[in-house]
């Protein structure tokens, strides 16, 4: 047994039944981490104590012979965006670098509950904002597949963290494809559940009518334990819905019958790879062959979702980022040396009798707002909280961001007579499998369009699940996308399930330096 | 001599809700607690966080616009209104932009000095919102250095905010004061000025009248107004101040920004304020954080059922069933409904809704008032007090031997008999009564002359004599019996 190869169904039932130690499975992804982060920088901090005192705990209670969580002993690496308690949670930007949340994002209160142990918090894009984990602050991550090449992102070191070993499972966020295109690229599956499935409360905003939260792993029958755990209604985040949450973990390896799958001419029109077209026209002749019925679907609006998804977003995004500005928490601008350099202003525009300079010189309030603001965010997020800023200003409110949510239900009303027909939208998760680190970090819009086949789902509200379905001619994996109607997580988990017991590619593993 | 002009006035009322706790989180709304003692991490707006709307204050909201007869929306939603201040933790303020759950309205304004004819003055709208925190900024050292209490912050707060219909300041202080008994009548809030619960801004400008042409002046919103004596007086200072700007420069509305004035009630001035550090674009949008709210038509309906009558509705009927004048039913609704109910059973028990309405205002309120004490805490039932007045209107006491009587029922809390009895009156046998009052006709022969010769009147002195020998005497009965007996003689 080696276990960071070992699936979290595996370790939950060695732990219960006493073969292995919570800390005996902890100490053994501490040393993994130990070994390979240096290079991939997954993770952007893992507490060694912190996380054997969390199982030690679960050991304890076995001893003592009480109940068990369904967790219990299984380590979850977390995206540094959900707030854990007492521990330092970042965003990946120096604004919340001395940040330290005195409460628990309710998806941690849920892990803990059911035994699991945070092993650490996962780079990410600064603030989710971006497509490759480059826009992190604290460094950038690597594909486990090749380190030269990015993981994806923003929850890139979610999905490294899970391709490397370092957790069985983890927690990423997804607001316009922020999980299922690293799970794509990292070669693991991932899901973004409905709008309103898991509890948004404790995850750090970007977009709060498009962000969820959804679980990574190397398998959909460990993704549906970790749903199983975190989904459901919270009554702090009214925007999470009061439906039930079925027994994912129990019906994910019951096959689907009758299966109605339709696929989206659009999906494989210009720009997208050879090699990805290819092992996803593959994938969808498994599921013929696994009994499931094809047609073609038409998403007609589908075209619009990038331009759509980038006036919304950035538009909250501005205004949740708002808060950041050095006065309650987070990041300050060095205070001295701001009021020299106002003082050396003042001076220089009384010497020249600079009147209407004097009078239009910033408060000291205003250029504390002002440098906080320049020295703590990075420039993609700056990026965006201008687009938003602009967007939502008057006399462009109502050609940018109110034409974008009536384009966003007509993305929705496609989406609902698309499944009127089939049960599941099946296709690529990204154009291409990994670039190069740095390949597009000057080029805002390729890296945009990146989300072009994931930022739909998010529009729609609707659930999506990325799994492995092969490799291009370099060897690096592809995903394949599944999409269905509100609250089907059943159905996308048991036909991923279903794919994944006639195709091995989910138990490929990159060999890691 | 000034050309002719109307005034145009319009106001914005802030009302905080009396809930205990805030609109979207669970920290308490006392006031007066020490700085930032009452927050959380979502009214502080700590990443991640959530706002959860507090049901109360919006049913505390509607029954507000329902006893404004405003059109209560099935729909309302919830907006940003975006801008930087450091009491306003998430740089935005949760508020309602343009789906508010209610519209239209108003409140008929009167005035019981009969100054101005009553007056319906329309609302445009009324709106629920979160309060910002408080800043303590050290402006006169000119480096804003600022301590910020954010207990305030995420108080539900409600705005008011009228049609330019009022035309006098005094009509605005008379249509603050109906708005505020109206919300105390509801509940609604305390409209404790001096504690913030109810702040009020005032829009004013002028319609000069050029020729047959009118010209509207530039609007200046007046600010820093702390008690309606106060919205009064700016509102008069600046009618003058803008009609001088009018004839020096001739501005019309338009030619410049629009102007926020301070109020500075001790110097009696208005000066203009420093321009905001914020722009006024407030980039509004739907919080994505909060679900809409709705309420069925049935709600609405059960809401304006339970508003209950107003504070006009019950002048007006003090003023038919009891035949009060206006200003009594005035003074009594202006006491509260507690005030009311009091005044309501008393009138019902005593039979006489005058003289219920003389001794409430005149020994009860007083009473209150010496005593700082609200109606609920006067010992005095309106039951008891009912016999009092059936004793009084019946004869056997007299008005000040009435008033002897309550005072006694108030130091001891007693019932009439037992305080009649402590004072020592008692009722005097009619023998006995006819035997005091032949002795005093025997003893005061130029009395009976004159009433002999037509001066009724000069009994009055016969009465005073009764009272000196027996102070338990019925008045009415000894002058009854005085005139018998000198007739008869
Ligand atoms: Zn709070």
């Amino acid at each position: 047994m080696f276990i960071p190869h070992e699936s979290a169904t595996d370790l939950v039932a060695l732990i219960h039944s006493g073969d292995l130690t919570a800390v005996e499975v902890t100490t053994a992804l501490l040393e993994r981490i130990e070994r390979h982060d240096a290079s991939l920088q997954a993770m952007l901090r893992v507490d060694n104590q912190a996380a054997l005192a969390q199982a030690e705990a679960i050991d304890a209670r076995r001893r003592r012979g009480e109940p068990l969580g369904s967790l219990a002993g299984v380590p979850v690496a977390v995206k540094d965006n959900m707030c854990t308690r007492g521990e330092a949670t970042t965003c990946a930007s120096r604004m919340l670098e001395p940040f330290v949340p005195p409460y628990d994002a309710t998806v941690i209160g849920r892990l803990r509950e059911a035994g699991a142990v945070v092993i650490g918090k996962t780079n990410l894009d600064e603030f989710a904002m971006g497509s490759t984990t480059e826009n992190s602050a604290f460094g950038v991550t690597r594909n486990p597949w090749d380190p030269e090449r990015v993981p994806g992102g923003s929850s890139g070191g979610s999905a490294a963290s899970v391709a490397a070993g370092f957790a069985p499972l983890a927690l990423g966020s997804d607001t316009g494809g922020s999980i299922r295109a690293p799970a794509a690229l990292c070669g693991v599956t991932g899901m973004k559940p409905t709008y309103g499935r898991v509890s948004r409360y404790g995850l750090v905003a970007f977009a709060s009518s498009l962000d969820q939260i959804g679980p990574f792993g190397r398998s959909a029958a460990d993704v549906a334990v970790l749903l199983e755990t975190i989904a459901g209604h919270d009554p702090a985040d009214t925007t999470s819905v009061d439906v039930p949450v079925p027994r994912y973990s129990e019906s994910v390896s019951r096959p689907l019958e009758n299966l109605r799958i339709g696929w989206v001419k659009e999906h494989f029109g210009a720009g997208i790879g050879d090699d990805v077209a290819a092992a996803v026209r593959e994938a969808i002749r498994t599921y013929e062959s696994l009994g499931a019925s094809v047609r073609e679907v038409s998403l007609p609006h589908a075209k619009y979702s990038i331009a759509v998804y980038y006036v919304i977003a950035p538009c909250e995004a501005s205004s949740n980022l708002a808060r950041f500005d050095g006065v309650h928490y987070g990041m300050r601008t060095d205070e001295a040396v701001m009021r020299a350099e106002l003082d050396d202003e003042r001076a220089r525009l009384e010497k020249a009798g600079d009147e209407r300079g004097l009078a239009d010189m910033d408060t000291a309030m205003v250029r504390l707002y002002r440098k906080t603001r320049a020295e703590g965010f990075g420039p993609e997020v700056k990026r965006r909280i201008m687009l938003g800023t602009y967007a939502l200003s008057s006399g462009y409110y109502d050609a940018y961001y109110k034409r974008a949510l009536q384009v966003r239900r007509l993305i929705r009303e496609d989406y609902d007579r698309a499944f009127a027909e089939v049960d599941m939208i099946v296709g690529p998760v990204t154009p291409t499998t990994a670039f190069r680190l740095g390949e597009r970090v000057d080029d805002p819009l390729s890296m945009y369009l990146f989300d072009l086949y994931t930022c739909g789902a998010n529009l729609a509200g609707l659930p999506g699940i990325s799994l492995p379905c092969g490799f291009d001619g370099q060897g690096l994996p592809i995903g394949l996308q599944l999409q269905a109607a509100p609250f089907e997580e059943e159905k996308l988990l048991r036909a991923a399930h279903m794919y994944q017991t006639a195709t091995d590619w989910h138990t490929r593993r990159p060999e890691l330096a | 001599m000034s050309k002719p002009h109307e005034v145009i006035i319009g106001l914005e009322i802030h009302v905080q809700l009396a809930t205990r706790s805030k609109l979207f989180c669970g920290c308490s709304t006392q006031f007066g607690a020490e700085p930032n003692t009452q927050t959380c991490p979502v009214c502080i707006g700590m990443p991640g966080t959530l706002p959860v709307m507090n049901r109360r204050a919006y049913e505390l909201a509607v029954r507000t616009a329902a006893a404004l007869d405003c059109e209560i929306a099935e729909f309302t939603k919830w907006d940003r209104k975006n801008y930087y201040y450091p009491d306003l933790p998430k740089a935005y303020q949760i508020s309602q932009y343009d789906l508010p759950f209610s519209e239209n309205g108003g409140l008929l304004v009167h005035d019981p000095k009969q100054q101005i004819e009553p007056r319906f003055i329309r609302l445009i709208r009324v709106h629920l919102e979160e309060d910002a925190g408080k800043s303590m900024h050290d402006e006169a050292a000119g480096r804003d250095d600022s301590r910020i209490d954010l207990n305030r912050a995420g108080t539900p707060l409600m705005e008011v905010v009228t049609q330019p219909d009022i035309r006098t300041p005094l009509e605005a202080r008379l249509f603050l004061t109906e708005l505020k008994l109206v919300l105390t009548y509801l509940g609604v809030s305390d409209c404790n000025m001096q504690e913030g619960s109810l702040r009020v801004d005032a829009n004013i400008n002028l319609h000069v009248d050029e020729g047959g042409e009118t010209v509207a002046t530039p609007i200046v919103e007046v600010k820093n107004l702390n008690s309606f004596r106060a919205v009064e007086r700016a509102l008069e200072y600046e009618a003058v101040r803008q009609l001088d700007v009018y004839e020096e420069t001739g501005q019309r509305i338009g030619d410049v920004p629009k102007q926020t004035r301070g109020w500075d009630d001790a110097a009696g001035v208005s000066r203009a304020m420093r321009h905001k550090e914020e722009s006024s674009d407030y980039r509004y949008f739907p919080d994505p954080d909060l679900v809409p709210v709705r309420i069925t038509a049935e709600q609405i309906a059960a809401a304006r059922a339970a508003v209950g009558e107003r504070p006009a509705e019950l002048r007006a009927r003090l003023e038919r069933e009891f035949g009060l004048g206006g200003y009594d039913s005035d003074v009594i609704v202006n006491g509260g409904r507690e005030l009311v109910d009091y005044f309501l059973e008393l009138a019902e028990r005593a039979g006489d809704g005058k003289l219920a309405s003389n001794w409430l205002q005149q020994d009860v309120m007083r009473a209150l008032n010496d005593r700082a004490i609200t109606i609920g805490e006067y010992p005095v039932s309106a039951a008891a007090l009912a016999e009092l007045l059936a004793k009084v209107k019946g004869g056997e006491l007299d008005r000040n031997r009435g008033r002897d009587v309550l005072a006694d029922m108030e130091a001891h809390g007693r019932g009439v008999e037992a305080a009649m009895a402590s004072l020592g009156i008692e009722s005097v046998d009619d023998d006995a009564l006819v035997a005091l009052c032949r002795e005093l006709i025997a003893a005061n022969p130029a009395i009976v002359a004159d009433v002999q010769a037509g001066k009724a009147k000069a009994a009055g002195a016969l009465i005073g004599q009764a009272r000196q020998k027996n102070p338990n005497v019925n008045p009415g009965e000894v002058r009854r019996i005085c005139l018998e007996l000198i007739e008869a003689m």
